[in-house]
């Protein structure tokens, strides 16, 4: 792994990064001074394994909350490279703009159209600055609403990929009706006659998230979360302190393994050890086919059976007790 | 009958009253004199409460109760509360700060309330309707399963019999402690709210101060008309969080009513003395159109 120094160290790799720098200083003496070190390289090489086993797959919920914001893992944008075919965007909201953090457009996945939407995150600082780091004005809600009416208009099923910390909570943004905006989406998404499939692939932020984030399926990365608040405003709240947004992330039960065993995520996509960065293609190859495969199972339903479970699944979530 | 007379006329308070002022005592404590966080005086209880709340020297509409609530928006003894029954759990077993257990159990010890919303059938000016209050009081009136439920349950019980829903909302948000299933409340009570618009059936909603977050960002306004009270906050993000991201103070008035009244959010601010009043009539219009 020639390229060990460049990537990005989330702060609890730190430990086999610092292990696999070692090994690489290693191997570069055995090969440009020849140096005999074969029998430490090989014991450093079973170290760095065990290392690594044991890190990625002990992981805790805040380690996963780090994974899920990892710059290198695949975005709304590689998934619509990878997955997708002949991505028609459409922009504007049709009031006051074009929201860039949220992506809205047609295209074919396989042999069927769909719609998409998206929250888009960039990948250095001018592509962050152009997508608001993923945090969309009531002008991307806007936006994904109108092409949410489209695609149950022309008849073609709804695809999300979530990836947000959470609607931008700026001040104009309040003036507009940032609220109005995500309400009105939740009340769009649960009546458009066509199958809707969420896929959590990085960040779900609360209402900036849920605003395309529920449906007919919800498929989960392994390290993607969804929360109704981000550890570090759960961990500022309770305690005034964000430093514990690891604590706050164990309570809030967030992990997409918490949200399949609370019967809210349909299914886990598994990535490889360390997160989808490691092998991006492979794991957006498993969503593609995990999206594919709902839409199939859902496309059986006709619309009034689709939106009456749809409906049902709703009103089946929370956990309360009749005295 | 005059409004005032609401309060006199009711027969019996169902719940408890208070043993002490809440927290924050923004809202009206049940002692003999209270200070109005508006206009800094001290004013006499009695007079506050007579006056619905309304602060006689500054105008400033005070949190109210639900009982107060619904005794100043129905018919004088004609709420009648469906699904008091539903208790929250504790889903997560929510332990970092208070835990969420003892929380509930403070708060409806603290209200006399089984959670932060009472819903129930009741009449307005002899019109049948479903009406729904929220209590500020019970942890901030935040929305958990069990108010998620009940708003859901009263949009539903409104399309079945097809008379107008009102709500009256105060809300601090989504019920941090009960995490994701806090968060599809919102989409579940979005999801009961499309469908009584869909039915035609008439839906006001009443924003009184504060309401904010997942609350307002979801069955709070999606309603056909919606009414604000003076001085209301009313918004998504917290003004604190506001002030970070921006990096500078607020202006002055940032998410009340009548701000969000000037940007169209909003149909009508009406001081509570006429609140009644107006909501019948928004009812009484709404309901006409498909006779
Ligand atoms: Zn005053």
């Amino acid at each position: 792994m020639s390229d060990v120094a460049r990537r990005f160290v989330m702060e609890f790799e730190r430990p086999l990064v610092d292990l696999e720098e070692k090994l690489e200083s290693l191997k570069h003496l055995s090969v440009v001074e020849g140096a005999e070190l074969a029998v430490e390289i090989a014991a450093l090489e079973a170290e760095v394994d065990e290392l690594r086993t044991t890190l990625y797959t002990s992981l805790t919920p805040w380690e996963r909350v780090q994974i899920s914001r990892h710059p290198e893992r695949p975005h709304t944008d590689d998934y619509l490279a990878d997955v997708f075919r002949d991505v028609i965007e459409l922009h504007g909201d049709r009031l006051y703009g074009d929201d860039a953090a949220m992506f809205a457009g047609l295209a074919s996945l396989g042999t069927r159209k769909v719609a998409v939407l998206g929250h888009r995150k960039g990948r250095n600082t001018t592509e962050n600055v152009r997508y608001n780091f993923g945090s969309p004005h009531p002008e991307g809600f806007r936006k994904a609403e109108r092409v949410m009416l489209l695609a149950d208009r022309f008849g073609l099923p709804i695809v999300t990929f979530l990836d947000t910390a959470g609607a931008y909570p700026g001040l104009e943004d309040e003036d507009r009706g940032q609220a109005w905006a995500i309400a009105s989406c939740l009340a769009t998404l649960s009546r458009v006659r066509v199958p809707v499939v969420t896929v959590g692939i990085g960040e779900g932020g609360s209402g900036g998230a849920l605003a395309i984030g529920f449906g007919d399926r919800l498929i989960m990365l392994e390290n993607a979360y969804y929360s109704v608040i981000s550890p570090e405003m759960c961990a500022t709240i309770l305690h005034k302190e964000p430093a514990r947004a690891a604590e706050a992330s164990g309570c809030l039960q967030l992990t997409a393994q918490d949200l399949e065993r609370m019967g809210l995520a349909d299914e886990v996509v598994p990535e490889p050890l360390g997160g989808a960065q490691r092998d991006p293609v492979t794991v957006m190859g498993a969503v593609g086919t995990a999206v594919a495969r709902a839409l199939d199972d859902l496309g059986a339903l006709p619309a009034d059976a689709l939106i009456a479970s749809r409906y049902e699944r709703l009103r089946a979530i929370g956990e309360y007790s009749s005295e | 009958m005059p409004i005032s007379d609401w309060f006199r006329a009711r027969e019996q308070r169902r719940y408890t009253a208070p043993s002490e002022p809440p927290r924050g005592s923004e809202s009206l404590a049940d002692g003999v004199w209270v200070r109005c966080e508006g206009c800094k005086r001290t004013l006499y209880a009695g007079d506050l409460e007579r006056g619905l709340g309304v602060c006689p020297s500054c105008g400033r509409h005070h949190q109210l109760t639900a009982d107060q609530r619904i005794d100043m928006l129905c018919d004088p003894g004609s709420f009648d509360e469906i699904d008091g029954d539903l208790r929250s759990g504790d889903p997560l077993e929510f332990r970092s700060g208070k835990p969420y257990a003892e929380a509930i159990e403070a708060a409806q010890d603290n209200t006399g309330l089984p959670e932060a919303v009472l819903t129930g059938r009741a009449l307005m000016g002899g019109l049948p309707v479903v009406v729904g209050v929220m209590d500020f009081r019970f942890i901030g009136a935040s929305m958990g399963s069990v108010v998620g439920e009940r708003i859901a349950r009263a949009f539903e019980s409104a399309c079945d019999r097809r008379v107008p829903l009102v709500l009256a909302i105060a809300s601090g948000g989504a019920r941090m402690q009960e995490g994701m299933l806090s968060l599809m409340q919102m989409a579940k009570t979005a999801a009961a709210a499309a469908r009584l618009a869909d039915a035609g059936v008439p839906y006001v909603a009443i924003l009184t101060d504060p309401t904010m977050g997942g609350v307002t960002a979801s069955f709070a306004t999606l309603a056909d008309v919606i009414v604000a009270e003076p001085g209301a906050r009313i918004g998504f993000a917290g003004p604190r969080l506001v002030e970070r991201t921006i990096r500078r103070a607020l202006p002055k008035g940032f998410q009340t009513a009548e701000s969000l009244l000037g940007h169209g959010m909003i149909d009508l601010v009406v001081e509570r003395g006429s609140l009644r009043e107006t909501v019948i009539g928004l009812l009484v219009c709404l309901a006409a159109g498909g006779e």
